[in-house]
């Protein structure tokens, strides 16, 4: 019992101090790609207090329910939606002495596990009884279902390659540093198709996880916020935070089938478990850091425009390349 | 086949040279000015707020003839004989005590038009920008240092002495009536004089 608290409560207090400093970081990324200061004055240096007086705004705020809207659903749609990624953080190997839930299907239960993110958007939209918050959802379902096929496609790449469904035996395996006698032994310096499935897969994580310029579900200029409409104080507050969840996720997930997880980029030099943590944060909020970056450069594309990017484009590129990774497996 | 490869091409190079500048804009100052704490520096001339040195100011009221607005309010009453106002610091002699000197900054368009008339170039504009009210009538700033007493005294002295020029004048005019009668009456008398004096003649013949 002890042991699944302390294993449920490591990732929670990960993605809970993960989120304070990025939101802090994402309106401090802002400003300085504005040529402003972003938030200065909470607590001293930079306002890096700044996401703490946020929380403690959110928390007095009112917990406002429409009259029309469906109660249950409505009051239910954040919880799941949080309890959906954070669900997916248990077979994410944060170190070689730690992963949550040691199966081996993990790729496939983490893919399966944030498709419940979809419900509850929808849900959140549906029960809202808005139409701006339907509209919302139903872009966000749209969006979601889409870009989930060229993500698997992508994941499917390096399964292929890796030989393995957990994200442990995968990271394991990308140990050393062999290629082309300097490179560590990443999956994305392996063969030049997992370069192509990095950048498809990078691209649709930005769709999943709803950053710009794929974020029309919650399109502030044109939807008022989408499905996060009629909500306010925590229970908007639980949307974002799952929305952080899902894009350091996502982002830890890039990490460890194309970046080599926790292994040092030095081989053995600053290895061993702590080590292990460090490069696998800085992977994943590198990662991060990326997708802040893009959504600070990048307008936002059509509704009509990102269906065709998803299906014209990145879903027959993810497919051939699963075929010619497949080819090359077989010849080399 | 070939269009898609290329257009892909021109998309990615778009996006990477946009990230090439958003990144460089990353690591590239703030122009930012952390207000309370620096403040901009105010350019030369800059018009933010009316000054009067009063103490040069000869009331001759050109500033509020020449203000659009009507946002200068001045009154002076004039010195009695007694006491001696002194110069201004650019040498010209101070005729006027001024009682009233308001400036309505609420009204103020800055066009800087009262400034030029000036011939003691004591009302300016000065670099002082920060004088928020939560009262408009609070903007009406004051100039006059004269106390309220003060006002009261010269003005009665003023009166007195306007009270007193004027009796004398009076004095004066009908002195110069009375003179004036006197003389009439004299010439008349003359006149009578010189016409019996011409009868008696005329009448003697």
């Amino acid at each position: 019992m002890a042991a699944i608290l302390i294993h449920a409560a490591i990732p929670l207090t990960i993605i809970l101090v993960y989120a304070l400093v990025a939101i802090w970081g994402e309106r401090k990324i802002a400003g300085f790609i504005q040529d402003r200061l972003g938030p200065m004055r909470v607590g001293g240096w930079h306002g890096w207090a700044q996401s703490i007086a946020d929380l403690l705004k959110l928390i007095q705020k009112e917990d406002i329910i429409p009259t029309n809207a469906s109660r249950f659903l409505f009051k239910f749609a954040p919880f799941m939606m949080f309890a959906a990624s954070y669900a997916a953080f248990a077979v994410i190997p944060f170190s070689s002495a730690y992963i949550g839930s040691m199966i081996n299907i993990g790729v496939f239960y983490l893919l399966a596990v944030t498709s419940i993110l979809t419900l509850s958007v929808i849900m959140a939209g549906w029960a809202s009884n808005n139409k701006w918050s339907l509209l919302g959802g139903m872009r966000s379902a749209a969006q979601m279902v889409s870009y989930e096929v060229p993500t698997i496609a992508t994941v499917l790449t390096v399964v292929l390659v890796a030989g393995s469904l957990n994200l442990m035996t995968v990271t394991e395996m990308q140990a050393g540093n062999d290629t082309l006698g300097f490179l560590p032994n990443w999956l994305i310096f392996q063969n030049p198709f997992l370069i192509v499935a990095f950048i498809i897969f990078f691209i649709s994580i930005l769709a999943e996880s709803h950053r710009v310029p794929f974020d029309l579900p919650e399109s502030e200029s044109e939807l008022v916020g989408g499905y996060q409409t009629e909500y306010s104080g925590m229970r908007w507050a639980m949307f974002m935070l799952a929305e952080y969840a899902d894009m350091l996720l996502l982002s830890l997930l890039g990490a460890t089938l194309f970046f080599g997880g926790w292994n040092s980029p030095f081989g053995d030099f600053m290895g061993g478990p702590a080590w292990g943590f460090f490069w696998f944060m800085l992977k994943g909020l590198l990662l991060v850091f990326v997708m802040m970056w893009i959504r600070w450069t990048l307008p936002r594309y059509r509704v009509d425009q990102l269906m065709h990017i998803c299906w014209n484009i990145l879903i027959p590129l993810s497919f051939i390349n699963l075929v010619l990774t497949a080819l090359w497996e077989v010849i080399f | 086949m070939l269009n898609a490869v290329k257009q892909s091409w021109l998309t990615f190079k778009s996006i990477f040279t946009g990230m090439g500048v958003t990144i460089r804009h990353f690591f590239g100052p703030s122009v930012t000015l952390r207000y309370p704490e620096e403040r901009m520096e105010l350019p030369k001339g800059a018009r933010a707020r009316l000054f009067v040195n009063i103490d040069d100011c000869i009331g001759c009221n050109l500033c509020a003839r020449a203000c659009p607005v009507n946002c200068i309010d001045i009154e002076t009453v004039a010195a009695t004989k007694d006491v001696d106002l002194g110069k201004t610091s650019t040498g010209n002699p101070k005729r006027f005590w001024l009682t009233r000197f308001d400036i309505d900054m609420a009204k103020c368009m800055y066009c800087d038009l009262c400034v030029h008339p000036c011939p003691t170039n004591c009302i300016y504009m000065v670099p002082e920008y920060e004088y928020s009210e939560y009262d408009r009538s609070n903007l009406v700033y004051h100039f006059s240092n004269l106390e309220p007493e003060m006002v009261a005294e010269v003005k009665e002295k003023a009166e007195q002495e306007a009270e007193q020029k004027k009796r004398e004048r009076e004095e004066m005019m009908r002195k110069k009536a009375e003179e004036k009668a006197k003389k009439e009456l004299e010439e008349k008398k003359k006149a009578d004089e010189e016409a019996t004096k011409n009868e008696k003649e005329n009448g003697g013949e």
